[in-house]
């Protein structure tokens, strides 16, 4: 079985956006793997290991974006992943154009099961998963917190709007991950080592002959003024009651 | 014509309804040419919510079937697709609740149009001869940290509208005409073998005018209900919590604020025992007053603050409660 595990490069988490002539400057911070594709990274190897000698498992790793994109592409090859493909752009892809991307190399591939953030942290969105689903007629199971695979079935859990679902669904299919689905390891040394001599196809953009629809006018920081009013509690009592008054009088916002 | 999803839980027409009403009319305003305001209801035993669904909109269309009973994507999706091709509509409005944001990305692909996610402005202009629009819309990225403005031209415009973001319309008086519709509906795949409620009696998390969540700080879940349920009690708010929490398994994932739980916008949020991190800010960083309580005076969520108080909030709530009660 062949599983795709989609990696995007984004922003640290820790880090401040920055924001210059209308578009977000990543130039100098930090660039990490996507959380999110961490846990997808992360479960491909589980289901691997949790099924040594039945069919062999090979897991891909493929990124769409700039050449730095190769940086998240080593480390999910350095936590396990057996190869890599990058395709290269600059162009900045919504998730529908994407999606088409994701779904073309999943068909090159024959592969069975597709692990997708179930957010990405740069653009906030939660199409990928599901977009790359309908284009491959697969279904998909979002906001994953608990998978199995029993046989050509996965079994799980998955987060809804009020509670959570434990659902069952027949490969091929999309799972998109949630916080909690495990704790992705740290690459070792030697595996840092062996990722270096594992295969990244590199393949150009053109090639997919996508063209995104959306088009962004520009980007800006909003920052709300904040009143920053901030109290000793040494004294609970008297900190407690300049609160409440403030809040009553000052803000409006209690009766 | 202009599609909106109605959404509906148990026979009730959602918020969400209203507030996609507001930016269906809206749009309606800025290019009539768009047409009518055509609510599409789904679902099993849904008469009641149609019912509510013919004062906010100028036709509605029911497809009231058992195959509908539970919301599915695939079923969703290939039922809005149908109609929206069906009806020739240019923009189709769907909740940016987590299954609208599960579906709506099917219902783009299947009808080849652009997807613009939990929008919270929109603008339409005519464009060209063909009638087709420019949409502009705004949305927030990096963790809603930034607004992005983005445009589209296209035949047919898929869109998810952020809760909160539009307010909502007041129904009318004289109802709509309704229509019962036929679809054509896949086979579900994604089996529901078991489901774990965990709506509270509480107020809605997301309807709520304040908010007051905990976090790791207050210590045990006994410490979760007496301070921050307390605390909620007093105030008649919503009770939401961080990922911390959540895992803990001293609360509910339906409560959780974050990047990966709900966002909300509510007039007051009192964040207690809260540290900040970003992916709790981005659930939370657009609440129009903010509270925070913490020991910690370095803590990242008082760079977000209007009032708060370094202190142990094991001593300040129940001061705060005690003078709540005064
Ligand atoms: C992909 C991803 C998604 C995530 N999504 C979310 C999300 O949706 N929502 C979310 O909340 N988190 C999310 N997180 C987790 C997030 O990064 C933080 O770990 C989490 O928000 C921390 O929760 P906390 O503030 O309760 O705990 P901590 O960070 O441990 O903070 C506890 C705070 O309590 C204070 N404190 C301790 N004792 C006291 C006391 N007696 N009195 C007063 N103050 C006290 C401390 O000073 C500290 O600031 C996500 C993480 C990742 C990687
Ligand atoms: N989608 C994401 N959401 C939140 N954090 C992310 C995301 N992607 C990458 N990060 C980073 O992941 C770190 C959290 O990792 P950890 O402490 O291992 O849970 C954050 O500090 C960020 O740098």
């Amino acid at each position: 079985m062949r599983i795709i595990t989609v990696i995007r490069q984004v922003l640290d988490a820790e880090e401040s956006v920055r924001v210059r002539g209308g578009v977000v400057d990543l130039e100098g911070s930090k660039l990490v793997m996507d959380t999110m594709d961490e846990y997808g990274v992360e479960e491909a190897l589980c289901l691997r290991e949790a099924a040594p000698g039945e069919t062999p498992v090979e897991i891909v790793a493929l990124a769409v974006g700039p050449e730095r994109a190769e940086e998240s592409i080593r480390t999910a090859l350095a936590m396990g992943a057996d190869r890599g493909v990058h395709v290269v752009t600059e162009v900045t892809l919504d998730a529908i154009a994407l999606s088409a991307v994701v779904a073309q190399v999943a068909r090159d591939e024959s592969a069975e099961l597709i692990f997708c953030g179930g957010q990405q942290a740069d653009w906030d969105s939660q199409a990928l998963g599901a977009a790359t689903a309908e284009r491959l007629q697969w279904p998909q199971a979002t906001w994953t917190s608990q998978l199995e695979r029993k046989g050509p079935m996965l079994v799980g859990k998955h987060e809804v709007d009020e509670g959570s679902e434990t659902f069952e669904v027949e490969l091929p299919a999309v799972v998109t991950t949630q916080q909690g689905l495990n704790e992705p390891r740290y690459p070792t040394l030697p595996n840092i080592m062996k990722s270096k001599k594992k295969e990244i196809r590199k393949q150009p953009l053109e090639a997919f002959g996508v063209t995104p629809k959306l088009k962004v006018l520009g980007a800006e920081i909003q920052v709300k003024e904040r009143r920053r009013k901030i109290l000793d509690g040494k004294d609970a009592a008297a900190a407690a009651e300049q609160l409440v008054k403030m809040l009553r009088e000052e803000a409006g916002v209690i009766a | 014509m202009i599609l909106m999803v109605a959404e509906q839980m148990s026979g009730v027409l959602s918020k969400s309804a209203y507030e996609l009403a507001q930016a269906a009319r809206q749009l309606q305003s800025e290019l009539p040419e768009a047409g009518e305001v055509t609510a599409l209801v789904l679902g099993s035993g849904v008469a009641a919510a149609a019912s509510a669904a013919a004062l906010i909109a100028d036709q509605v269309l029911v497809a009231d079937l058992p195959a509908l009973a539970q919301y599915d994507a695939e079923i969703w999706s290939s039922a809005v697709a149908q109609i929206a091709g069906e009806g020739e509509a240019q923009v189709v409005l769907i909740a940016g609740s987590r299954s609208g944001r599960e579906y709506s990305p099917r219902v783009a692909v299947k009808l080849d149009a652009p997807l613009l996610e939990d929008v919270i402005r929109l603008q339409y202009e005519k464009a060209g001869e063909a009638g087709d629009g420019t949409l502009r819309a705004e949305h927030y990225t990096f963790l809603s940290r930034v607004t992005e403005r983005i445009e589209t031209q296209a035949k047919v415009v898929v869109l998810t509208v952020k809760p909160g973001s539009f307010g909502t319309v007041a129904p009318g008086n004289t109802p709509a005409e309704q229509f019962d519709v036929d679809l054509e509906l896949p086979q579900r795949r994604l089996k529901v073998t078991g489901s774990i409620k965990e709506k509270t009696g509480r107020i809605a998390l997301t309807e709520a005018d304040v908010v007051v969540s905990g976090g790791r700080g207050v210590g045990t879940q006994e410490g979760f209900a007496q301070l921050v349920e307390g605390l909620a009690d007093q105030l008649g708010a919503a009770v939401g919590a961080t990922r911390a929490v959540v895992d803990a398994g001293w609360r509910p994932y339906s409560e959780q604020v974050g990047q990966t739980g709900k966002t909300v916008q509510p007039k007051l949020y009192i964040a207690v025992g809260i540290s900040g991190a970003v992916q709790h800010l981005s659930g939370m960083n657009k609440s129009k007053c903010i509270v925070a309580l913490n020991k910690d005076a370095d803590a990242p969520i008082f760079k977000i603050t209007d009032y708060g108080i370094v202190g142990d909030v094991k001593e300040i709530v129940p001061a705060m409660i005690a003078e709540l009660r005064k």
